[in-house]
């Protein structure tokens, strides 16, 4: 098993805090994994992203890789056009509909679309758009159960403890939404 | 702590710090290690601790100088352009035989540089980088694991040996996060009869002379302490190279992408071992002499993220038995395991190809 | 009045300063006050470069070399490490107005719990009689064999009075060797810039006119009278900063 994942949008996006939770639920799941994100000047101006290595064996660079990515998560259109490219034919990519009005270029990779804001709107708070496409991640990869994010997100949210349910109920919305078969509208 | 826990590699190395016992961090901030010193000043304080921004890297490094002093352990991190400014301190506490950490993480190139991640400091830390032919003490991690133990490693040899250890990381290795445990690692009671307390008549020692100043027997001193570091304190990790064609010379992540591309490579046939040099001083000589002399071994291979530096040591270990073969990535370039198999599949066709 | 008492902060060994240099008087001053306030065994002393780099051979305490200019950066590890040991500097003007000007001023601005015993010779001494921060105007010296000239070398810094637009500054004192008197009222500068250090306020300093005859090319009587009709004028004497005096008012 080797999952490179490339999480990337602006800063406010939650981009750092749903990357640490699906690299702390690997970890708690006993693989291996690396988080690894864009730095110093490379954070100005740009998009914010992270990359999230999570296998079963020893992982050699955690930098992301063209041609190696398994998975991009994408929130917004700067996003898409920097890493639908680094996809390895058959990876996902898995963009925030709300807020990307470009189309994939790439036909050979697995598109799904989740109109994210729209559903974190419906659930009374527009910050949960990560959770959502954290659900669809992990609904559609089947990296780490969903169950054990579940347990996850009450432990990452412990400071914080009235954001639990949100999070909990924006994180089951995306797995819903995949598991429905949602995504395939662009 | 005893538990495994998901940590930036700056932010790990100082709590390894921590864990060692190191209560005084003196620095200045420069990215990509900013973390650290902003990690300290949150802990430090909390056991107790003393952290201190400093102006410059110069009085920095003259601060960790002057706690050294004292026989407390201390640390100051910085990142290449800083270190440079440092090299007048270090140079300072070799003469001085000041125990002392200081970690690196390197920018690419000379001057100002660019902060992607870079192995263009091998040469000033091998050599010396500061005046007077002095021998720095150098751990080189590949893992953010590593970094911390090294860490704790690196107090003990500064104490063992009364001089600076020097960890040499790389921007990829702060940033990351990986899962850690980092073990407490206390110092262990040692002969500190040396150092600057107070003193007065019979209070049971002598004087003692922080005292960076050429004195007769410093020198003989300095070189046989060099002489037993190379002798003992020698790390290397090799990975399958008792059967291998081609053996690859890298250091810290470097080494890990590289054996990614022997994996890669030993499922395509190819027998490929990796020697990372752990130590990279004292240089692991030994090692690659003795991998040079198998049979089985066509040519060695260095890789580096600079225009090559330690492949000048891995030439001399090889001593002229074997061809060492040379891939540098710099120009804000980062290696891939698919660039290190294609080199080597490469250098195998030039060589005539599969050999029976 | 008692028989000459000698200090045993200082280790007796014979100075290796010029004859009329006042560097001899300086240590004693500093080593008396040391004595006198019962923190021998826990006095730690920051050498310079320049000519008091052998000072570790006079005085009889724990010691340190630091490189040039570096000192207070030295002393504030020292004392941020042992913050109950008493730590003192001792510099030239080469070594803390010019190299090590960056040091100096942080430390006053810090408010580093350290003391500073400053000697301003207006010249670099060991070096052969350069050219110092503080070498007055007109002054000649090895590298301003012409006459020190504002237009290109600057005008001579007074350190006393630049450390004072720092908060952090406790006690700063400028004091002269040139007469009992003036000797007298150095000695209880020294002690009342370490007794503030014993009682944690932050940074203090006295700065000592001193003489260079060597340098200067002329005897220890001139010297003397350079530095009083030459020095003085341009580096007035008294106090610049005492935080204790208005804190006590």
């Amino acid at each position: 098993m080797y999952e490179q994942i490339v999480f990337s949008g602006f800063g406010g996006q939650g981009i750092q805090s749903m990357s640490k939770m699906l690299a702390r639920c690997a970890m708690a799941a006993g693989l291996q994994v690396s988080w690894m994100p864009a730095y110093g000047g490379a954070m100005r101006g740009g998009t914010s992203n992270v990359t999230v290595i999570v296998s079963d064996g020893e992982i050699a660079s955690p930098m992301p890789c063209a041609g190696e990515v398994t998975a991009a998560v994408v929130m917004n259109n700067p996003s898409l056009v920097k890493f639908e490219s680094y996809l390895r034919p058959g990876g996902l990519l898995l963009l925030n509909r709300s807020l990307i009005d470009l189309r994939p270029v790439r036909g050979d990779v697995e598109v799904l679309a989740v109109p994210a804001n729209e559903m974190a709107e419906e659930l009374g708070n527009a910050r949960a758009t990560n959770m959502i496409m954290l659900g669809c991640l992990l609904a559609r990869t089947g990296m780490v159960l969903p169950s054990v994010m579940e347990g996850m997100i009450g432990e990452f949210f412990a400071a914080k403890e009235k954001l639990i349910p949100l999070n909990r109920e924006a994180f089951g919305l995306g797995v819903r939404f995949v598991k429905e078969g949602g995504g395939h509208d662009l | 702590m005893g538990k495994k826990i998901l940590m930036k590699g700056s932010e790990a190395m100082a709590e390894a710090a921590i864990q060692a016992g190191c209560r005084l961090y003196f620095g200045y901030p420069i990215t990509p290690q900013s973390e650290l010193p902003e990690y300290m000043a949150a802990r430090l304080p909390g056991v107790g601790g003393t952290f201190l921004q400093a102006e410059s890297e110069l009085a920095a490094i003259n601060m960790v100088y002057g706690a050294a002093g004292t026989a407390h352990r201390v640390m100051t991190s910085s990142s290449s352009p800083g270190v440079s400014l440092m090299q007048e301190g270090i140079s300072y506490a070799a003469a001085a035989e000041l125990p002392l950490v200081v970690i690196n993480v390197m920018r690419a190139g000379p001057g100002l540089g660019t902060i992607v991640p870079s192995q263009t400091d091998y040469f000033q830390a091998t050599r010396g980088g500061g005046n007077g032919g002095y021998r720095t003490l150098i751990l080189s991690p590949a893992s953010v694991q590593e970094a911390c133990d090294l860490v704790a490693l690196a107090f003990e040899l500064a104490e063992r040996y009364r001089q600076p250890v020097l960890l040499l990381g790389d921007a990829m290795m702060a940033q990351m996060m990986e899962p850690v445990e980092i073990k407490e690692a206390p110092p262990k009671p040692y002969d500190i009869a040396w150092a600057a307390r107070g003193w007065k008549p019979d209070c049971g020692r002598a004087r003692a002379v922080i005292n960076p100043r050429s004195k007769p027997g410093l020198e003989a001193r300095l070189q046989e302490k060099y002489r037993r570091m190379a002798k003992e304190e020698v790390r290397v990790e090799e990975v399958d190279t008792e059967d291998a064609e081609y053996v690859i010379a890298a250091y810290g992540t470097v080494a890990r992408i590289a054996k990614n591309a022997i994996k890669t490579l030993r499922g395509m046939g190819v027998r490929v071992g990796l020697i990372r040099p752990i130590t990279l001083y004292p240089f692991p000589y030994e090692a690659f002499s003795r991998a040079a002399a198998r049979e089985t071994l066509r040519s060695f291979v260095d890789f580096e993220i600079s225009e090559g530096q330690m492949v000048e040591d891995v030439r001399l270990g090889v001593g002229g038995q074997k061809p060492v073969a040379f891939h540098g990535w710099y120009d804000l370039e980062l290696p891939t395991p698919q660039q290190m198999v294609d080199f080597i599949l490469a250098l195998r066709q030039k060589e005539g190809g599969e050999r029976q | 009045m008692s028989a000459f008492h000698k200090t045993p902060v200082l280790t007796g060994a014979p100075f290796h300063y010029c004859p009329g240099c006042t560097h001899g008087i300086i240590h004693r001053l500093i080593a008396e006050a040391i004595e006198e306030l019962g923190i021998w065994e826990r006095t730690i002393g920051i050498g310079p470069v320049g000519c008091a780099c052998y000072c570790y051979d006079y005085f009889n305490l724990d010691m340190y070399i630091a490189a040039h200019g570096r000192a207070p950066a030295v002393a504030t590890g020292a004392k941020r490490a042992d913050p109950e040991k008493i730590v003192f500097t001792y510099q030239g003007d080469g070594d803390l107005a010019a190299i090590g000007a960056g040091e100096i001023n942080h430390a006053a601005i810090r408010g580093e719990k350290i003391t500073t015993f400053f000697v301003n010779n207006a010249i670099f001494g060991m070096t052969g009689g350069q050219m110092a921060p503080t070498t007055l105007i007109g002054q000649k010296a090895t590298t301003a064999p012409y006459g020190r000239d504002s237009e290109t070398m600057g005008w001579p810094v007074r350190v006393c009075e630049m450390l004072a637009t720092h908060e952090g500054s406790y006690y700063l004192e400028r004091v002269a060797l040139d007469t009992t008197a003036h000797i007298r009222g150095a000695k209880k500068a020294v002690v009342k810039a370490l007794r503030y250090q014993m009682e944690g306020k932050g940074f203090s300093m006295v700065e000592v006119l001193s003489t260079c005859p060597t340098n200067w090319g002329k005897s220890p009587g001139e010297a003397m009278e350079w530095l009083q009709n030459e020095m003085i004028p341009y580096y007035p004497l008294g106090v610049y900063k005492d935080k204790g005096a208005t804190e006590n008012v």
